[in-house]
């Protein structure tokens, strides 16, 4: 085998974080909500990740929320976080946390977070896709599918 | 003007010296470019071609009385006669220019199909085309009426022939036939396919977007009636490429976009329009790209296309070979015949993941759908990973390519 540089496999690594291959093996809320208030696809066209996130929302409170599809372990992942982390929280909130993620996934540079109230600790796992720009699609479909699903948009959302 | 390169090349694997981007460095590795089958690097002759014309003959065709468009003029048209001796067409008058296999197929979906086509009327593809020899016909099927029937392929990923056969009714129109499959890399037994239709007067176009730059084309030998292929599979520039048509059925046909270039006289009473192949050249064309292309003909003539065939077909089966001694490697696409391509998956590693991890040490493979939806269909898949080989691949790209893999599934595991 040839030898892997040690720098080369630091940022893969930074990529393929343990919490992101974790979440990618084994999935939480991996499933369908039977009921569910609100639900939206999600689909990346250049890798073929397709997700259907579901929401049961109450009042204005999101008291449950999953996915079921199929994808890389990048939006696996980051879906997988990211129902764990709006259950229990106002659509609002969640929303907020949707503008907060995309933005700094999609910044250049530095990000200067706001405080929304929500900590978004685990999220930063997924900070490493923000050097692969055909990949920062992956991290963030999931959280556009929520987006409209929140919105009671019906069409399906494209990455591209 | 492009410069014909004289033979020198004590064997392919010189190839390699003359294509200035595969000399470099990704994330510290050398570049082993195995994603020719999506675009093939360019050799400096066309490169130089190309930037030759922009420095010095720039101007448009067909039209000027001065020095620069004779010289734009002569060196357009002789790229086409290039094109047509490189292929064996029997006549100028059928080499169409366009922009791309894509664009030549729809030429042929709008321009030959949709006027003849009628309610019940088939069009029979297979299971394992590309999205560009499908949804021109299904676009013209929804016009008319036509139905698209496709003949289904098995797991090895041929195409099961006597299905195919029993597809072909009285009411077929046309069978459009990909040459070389781009996700599975099957070479289709499109003589047969031709022979078969002769037979019931049905005419065929082959998609041949990933035969030409692998083998010797022969469209008179083949018989086909339409002949798609893109330049820039075959080492020239982006956004040009041609369609091959027989005289007789594009004398019947009627032009496929309105514009200069393709009339002989209008007026508001009506056009008359220009001669083959120029009724179906409207506006300015990818002049740059087209003696690019031309200068690219002249690159694999000196190579010689026979020297390539055998250089690839000995390198594909290296490259399966050794993927196959990999644990949790799954090959899609192992026809008897095949050229250039090969579709894999590993372990449960999306193959997004993959290629990321790949270029990551300096190897770029193609992961997807392969614009060819129906086919992961069929095999189950989202999308595989592709690596395919061009003549200035060598064993020391696929070495690259195996140890990358074994990598990855260090991170995975």
């Amino acid at each position: 085998m040839n030898a892997i540089d040690i720098n080369q496999d630091d940022e893969l690594r930074d990529l393929y974080r343990e919490l992101i291959l974790d979440h990618a093996r084994n999935p939480r809320h991996f499933h369908k909500i039977d009921g569910a208030t609100h639900t939206a696809a999600g689909i990346n066209p250049l890798c073929g990740d397709k997700l259907r996130v579901y929401a049961k929302v109450d009042g204005d409170v999101i008291t449950e929320a999953s996915f079921e599809g199929s994808g890389c372990a990048i939006s696996v992942a980051s879906a997988s976080l990211m129902t764990d982390l709006v259950t229990g929280l106002s659509v609002q909130t969640a929303l907020d946390c949707f503008a907060e993620v995309t933005e700094r996934l999609t910044s250049p540079g530095q990000h200067v977070g706001h405080d929304i109230g929500v900590n978004l600790d685990k999220i930063r796992a997924l900070d490493g896709v923000r050097d692969y720009p055909s990949r920062v699609k992956c991290a963030t479909l999931a959280w556009h599918a929520l987006n409209s699903a929140v919105k009671g948009q019906s069409q399906p959302v494209s990455t591209e | 003007m492009s410069q014909p390169q004289e033979t020198r090349f004590s064997s392919v694997a010189d190839c390699r010296r003359d294509f200035p981007a595969l000399h470099q460095q990704v994330h510290g590795h050398p570049l082993a470019f195995l994603d020719s089958a999506a675009s093939a690097q360019q050799p400096e002759s066309v490169i130089q071609a190309v930037s030759h014309y922009q420095q010095h003959d720039h101007a448009n065709v067909h039209r000027g009385v001065y020095t620069l468009s004779h010289r734009a003029t002569e060196a357009y048209e002789g790229a086409r006669d290039k094109i047509r001796s490189f292929i064996n067409a029997s006549s100028r008058k059928e080499v169409i220019l366009t922009s791309g296999t894509t664009e030549s197929i729809n030429l042929v979906a709008q321009s030959y199909c949709r006027p003849r086509l009628q309610a019940g009327d088939e069009i029979l593809i297979t299971h394992m085309e590309h999205h560009a020899n499908l949804v021109p016909w299904q676009l013209v099927c929804e016009q008319t009426g036509a139905k698209l029937v496709a003949a289904p392929i098995n797991k090895a990923g041929e195409l099961e022939i006597d299905a195919f056969d029993k597809l072909v009714s009285d009411r077929t129109r046309l069978i459009a036939v990909a040459h070389v499959s781009n996700a599975l890399g099957t070479v289709n037994p499109v003589k047969d396919i031709i022979c078969r239709a002769k037979a019931r007067d049905i005419p065929v176009l082959l998609d041949g977007a990933q035969g030409v730059p692998h083998m010797s084309v022969d469209v008179q030998a083949l018989d086909c009636d339409f002949y798609a292929f893109s330049a820039h599979k075959m080492f020239g520039p982006t956004g040009t490429g041609v369609l091959f048509g027989k005289e007789a059925l594009l004398e019947d046909m009627p032009p496929y976009q309105g514009g200069g270039d393709m009339i002989l006289e209008v007026s508001f009473d009506g056009t008359t329009f220009n001669e083959l192949p120029y009724k179906f050249e409207a506006g300015t064309p990818n002049i740059s790209g087209v003696i690019g292309l031309g200068a690219a003909i002249d690159y694999l003539l000196s190579v010689g296309m026979e020297n390539v065939a055998q250089h690839e077909t000995q390198l594909l089966e290296y490259m399966m070979q050794q993927l196959s001694n990999i644990d949790g490697m799954r090959l899609i696409g192992t026809a008897a015949t095949k050229a250039s391509v090969q579709s894999f998956l590993v372990d449960d590693i999306h193959p997004h993941d993959l290629g990321t991890i790949l270029d990551h040490q300096g190897v770029a493979i193609r992961t997807g759908h392969h614009c060819a939806m129906p086919v992961m269909d069929y095999f189950g898949v989202p999308g595989t990973a592709r690596a395919s080989v061009a003549l200035y691949n060598n064993r020391d790209d696929i070495d690259q390519l195996v140890n990358a893999i074994r990598k990855a599934q260090q991170i995975f595991s």
